[in-house]
């Protein structure tokens, strides 16, 4: 039993059972830290990764079901020293606070603005209803995201 | 030379007394013996060295005994370190929160790290730039009031020898006990307290670096579920262990009375188990929770309390006659944490000594009650923090420690990483307590308060770790040798626990306010972000719009009017403008108007508190639209003014105010943990619902800045004021008081008909 993945550009091959949900794979067996578990039911958004393009969620998503696909996670977006447009904007907003639900966020910020490159204030709280903010900081993350469209324009 | 240095000169030559009254951030301290109080928490943490460290290799290490958990508190460290000793914040290290290398400075709560810690290592940073100036003075032969510190470099201002901290670092030994003689700089010299600096650990945060103790992966490490139960105090009456040790990975299978817990190779192994000895495991739930709804209120106000009269003013000057009496009750529900990510540990065993990786608030309190549970002693303990999901108080973060530390002691060596799934955290993390408060007082015919109380019925809002009696770790409790929970005790005035913020900072001539602890806790309750501030806010300061109402005068207007205190009043009045709040008199809601028709109803509130009566002052106002039909509040904005003090970095206060802004709305407007006669009925997000984007106020923040007076802790000062600025909008847009939380559709809706 195993499965193998393609993620952020490279091939991987877990031990893991076909089923095993795609989070579990990332974090243990190819050292993703971005991807967290928060909820294990798709209702909070923290596990987010895109799925050739598309935000999934992966506590739930089997990893066998990601096999064919491209994943990406917050690792394949940009790194400390080369940081993507998303990323600068968000340490420019200071958009975090205790951080856990950013990762997933900036994934659903990245899959908006691949489909809808200057989205109003009413998208981007409709792109991330589903992705959960304890600590109350969703006006710096909706500021991070429009600074991130202008600059992408 | 700077004004800094001559005015360390000057105290060096003594003079002590007159000087350290100019300076706000001192505490009275001055010259007096080794025993003496030194400020914050250099007090209980003597060592010049056990705050800092100057390395050889151009590098400084400081140490804290606070912790990140999101507030920026590290950040704000640096700038404090950064600006006192003359060093860029790239050479600083921050140690953070270990048992084997940082000083005790308890639990990182109660918006007091500044104040604790800061301080401390103000003062720290002082002494040793001091010390190494001296040493340096005695280097290059010349006088310490002519040398002069550039991020790191001891140079005479004229020019001419230098040397540095680093290669002074084996001549001014900080081996030595902290005098506190050395002044820190004043406001006018700092260079980065003041500033906007980043946050340290937010890069990491948005990269995928390793930011979160679920992050930690260590040699050989396995992972840990827990199995619990469904209801408080339930037992565990059998369960087939020996089905699921033969589960695919399964390395352990561990019960200990009704504790059970598992250990996998691979973490979806872990999950099937724990899954696996959930349907198998029978459990006796006693049934003993309290009644639900309306009754509980009922029933919290019937039960064994222990009373204390918190604060009592008597003013036999004062006349009742012709003052009109109000009374009014107010309500909170239990309310969740609910932090985002469930807590984690990594716990490992190595002959007899254990190591534990936490996101605590607090690892010597957590250490110290992990000794008791299991009977070794503290020392063979190590406690290191890393951070987790922001836990806003006492969530799991310590029982799922213990957790950790008793899977893995089953297994020797082996590092494992205990994982709460969703339904652990909202099951068995600690509540905020329901809370019940009586308000009574009298209007003279002027619309002045004659007489004021304040009655409060809760459960504890402290139970955490290191209670001299029992435990206040979970497992503890249903071990086969178990210890008892920790008594329900009480914050004491002036901070206060239940009792917070519940005596007026209002100027009344008679007043009284009576703390009725609940002694039993049937559901488990702790410190949640302001402990009792958020239900004794709420009622206060909506009593305030009330009394207001009847005497026919504008909220503004009526609490300026009571108020001397005039950072208090400055908040208020700033508050009010930023909002371009237009004078009305208050809604007068003891003879509610007729139907209110079917349009969308607009209102205003406003709400102030100094948190704690100690802290930061905060006002804020909110709009709210509320639909009459369906009874759904929407917070469209908030506006909110803030006195903190000496601001350290002012990105970093208005992140938690706008936070503590947008939290609160959740709070007021959703939050609930509901139960039945067994159980706690919170497994996930759908039954505890929280704010969403689409519901989010557009927030402003204005910050007074004193740089002459000492800093405010300002991370909890919005909830109360928040919470009340929403209902007496909601009284202002429909003409009726809500007194029950949350102010859900279905409760406004009910206020409405």
């Amino acid at each position: 039993m195993s499965v193998s993945l393609t993620v952020n550009g490279t091939r991987h091959t877990s031990p893991a059972a076909p089923d095993t949900p795609l989070l579990y794979v990332l974090r243990n067996d190819i050292g993703i830290n971005s991807a967290k578990y928060g909820c294990g039911v798709a209702q909070c958004g923290a596990c987010t990764v895109l799925l050739d393009g598309q935000p999934i969620r992966s506590c739930v998503y089997p990893a066998s079901a990601a096999a064919a696909g491209k994943l990406t996670t917050l690792e394949g977006l940009g790194t400390p020293q080369r940081l993507h447009v998303l990323q600068q904007a968000f340490i420019q907003e200071q958009a975090a606070q205790c951080g856990f639900c950013i990762s997933g966020m900036i994934m659903s910020a990245k899959a908006l603005l691949d489909r809808v490159p200057d989205p109003g204030e009413a998208q981007i709280h409709e792109a991330l209803a589903g992705n959960l903010c304890r600590c109350g900081t969703h006006t710096r993350i909706v500021r991070a995201i429009q600074r991130a469209a202008k600059e992408l324009a | 030379m700077t004004a800094g240095l001559r005015r360390r000169a000057l105290l060096q030559g003594g003079s002590l007394t007159v000087l350290f009254s100019l300076s706000s951030l001192l505490p009275a301290v001055a010259q007096a013996p080794a025993s003496a109080v030194l400020p914050g928490s250099l007090n209980g943490n003597r060592q010049l060295d056990s705050w800092l460290r100057i390395n050889a290799d151009g590098t400084v290490t400081m140490f804290t005994g606070k912790v990140e958990l999101g507030q920026g508190i590290l950040t704000a460290l640096t700038q404090i370190v950064s600006d006192e000793l003359d060093v860029d914040t790239r050479r600083l290290q921050v140690v953070s929160g270990d048992t084997s290398l940082t000083p005790n400075e308890g639990v990182t709560a109660g918006s007091l790290s500044i104040q604790d810690s800061g301080t401390a290592l103000q003062f720290a940073c002082a002494e040793a730039r001091s010390l190494l100036l001296a040493a340096a003075a005695t280097r290059l032969g010349a006088d310490a009031a002519d040398l002069v510190v550039n991020d790191g470099t001891i140079s005479l201002a004229r020019g001419g020898k230098s040397t540095t901290y680093w290669e002074l670092s084996g001549d001014a030994s900080l081996r030595r006990e902290a005098t506190a003689k050395a002044l820190p700089k004043s406001s006018k010299l700092h260079r980065l307290v003041g500033q906007s600096v980043q946050r340290r650990d937010i890069p990491a945060k948005v990269t995928g670096g390793e930011a979160y103790v679920q992050d930690l992966r260590l040699p050989g490490m396995v992972h840990g579920r827990v199995v619990r139960p469904a209801a408080p105090r339930a037992r565990l009456v059998n369960v087939d262990l020996a089905a699921v040790s033969a589960m695919p990975g399964v390395l352990k299978v561990v019960r200990d009375g009704s504790f059970l817990a598992v250990a996998a190779s691979r973490e979806e192994q872990a999950i099937a188990a724990a899954r696996a000895l959930q349907a198998s495991a029978r459990w006796s739930e006693p049934g003993d929770l309290p009644p639900v709804g309306a009754a509980l209120f009922a029933y919290m106000r019937a039960q064994r309390t222990a009373d204390t009269v918190v604060n009592e003013k008597a003013n036999s000057a004062v006349a009742a006659t012709g003052a009109t009496r109000l009374v009014a009750d107010y309500t909170r529900p239990y309310q969740a944490h609910a932090s985002i990510g469930p807590s984690c540990a990594v716990a490992q065993w190595n002959d007899g000594k254990l190591r534990v990786w936490s996101h605590t608030q607090g690892v010597f309190p957590l250490r110290a009650d992990m000794a008791k549970v299991l009977r070794v002693p503290p020392a063979s303990i190590t406690v290191t923090h890393r951070e987790g999901s922001g836990c806003y108080g006492h969530n799991g973060a310590d029982d799922v420690a213990l957790d950790a530390a008793l899977l893995a002691r089953a297994l020797p060596g082996t590092p494992v990483r205990l994982q709460w799934m969703r339904e652990d955290e909202f099951g068995w993390e600690p509540l905020g307590s329901a809370m019940t408060m009586q308000l009574r007082a009298s209007l003279d015919p002027s619309g002045k308060v004659v007489d004021w109380q304040h009655d409060v019925w809760s459960y504890t809002h402290n139970t955490r770790p290191n209670d001299p009696d029992g435990s206040n770790l979970l497992a503890a409790w249903s071990l086969q040798e178990p210890l008892p929970v920790a008594p329900a005790r009480n914050i004491p005035q002036p901070a206060g626990g239940s009792d917070r913020n519940a005596v007026p900072l209002y100027d009344f001539p008679q007043q009284k306010v009576v703390n009725h602890l609940l002694v039993d806790m049937p559901i488990r309750t702790s410190a949640l972000r302001t402990l009792g501030a958020y239900g004794n806010v709420f009622a206060l300061e909506s009593f305030m719009d009330e009394l207001a109402g009847m005497a026919g005068m504008d909220p503004v207007e009526f609490r300026l009017a009571h108020l001397r205190d005039p950072r208090g009043r400055a908040v208020i009045e700033r508050v009010a403008s930023m909002a371009g709040w237009k004078k009305t008199a208050a809604a007068d809601t003891r003879n509610p108007k007729a139907p209110v028709g079917s349009g969308v109803l607009k209102g205003r509130g406003i709400g102030f508190s100094k948190y704690k009566n100690l802290a930061a002052y905060c006002a804020v106002v909110a709009e709210v639209s509320v639909d009459p039909r369906s009874g759904a509040v929407k917070v469209d904005r908030a506006w909110a003014a803030v006195d903190a003090g000496l601001v350290i970095n002012p990105d970093g206060l208005r992140n938690q105010i706008e936070g503590g802004i947008i939290q609160s709305t959740s709070w007021t407007l959703h939050e609930s943990a509901p139960h039945d006669a067994s159980r706690l009925l919170s497994r996930n997000w759908a039954d505890y619902r929280i704010l969403r984007f689409p519901e989010v106020p557009v927030v402003l923040v204005d910050l007074i800045n004193r740089p002459d007076e000492k800093p405010l802790g300002v991370g909890e000062g919005a909830q109360g004021p928040t919470v009340a600025a929403i209902a007496n909008a909601i009284a202002s847009a429909t003409g009726r008081r809500p007194r029950d939380l949350p102010l859900d559709g279905a409760r406004i809706q009910a206020l409405l008909a």
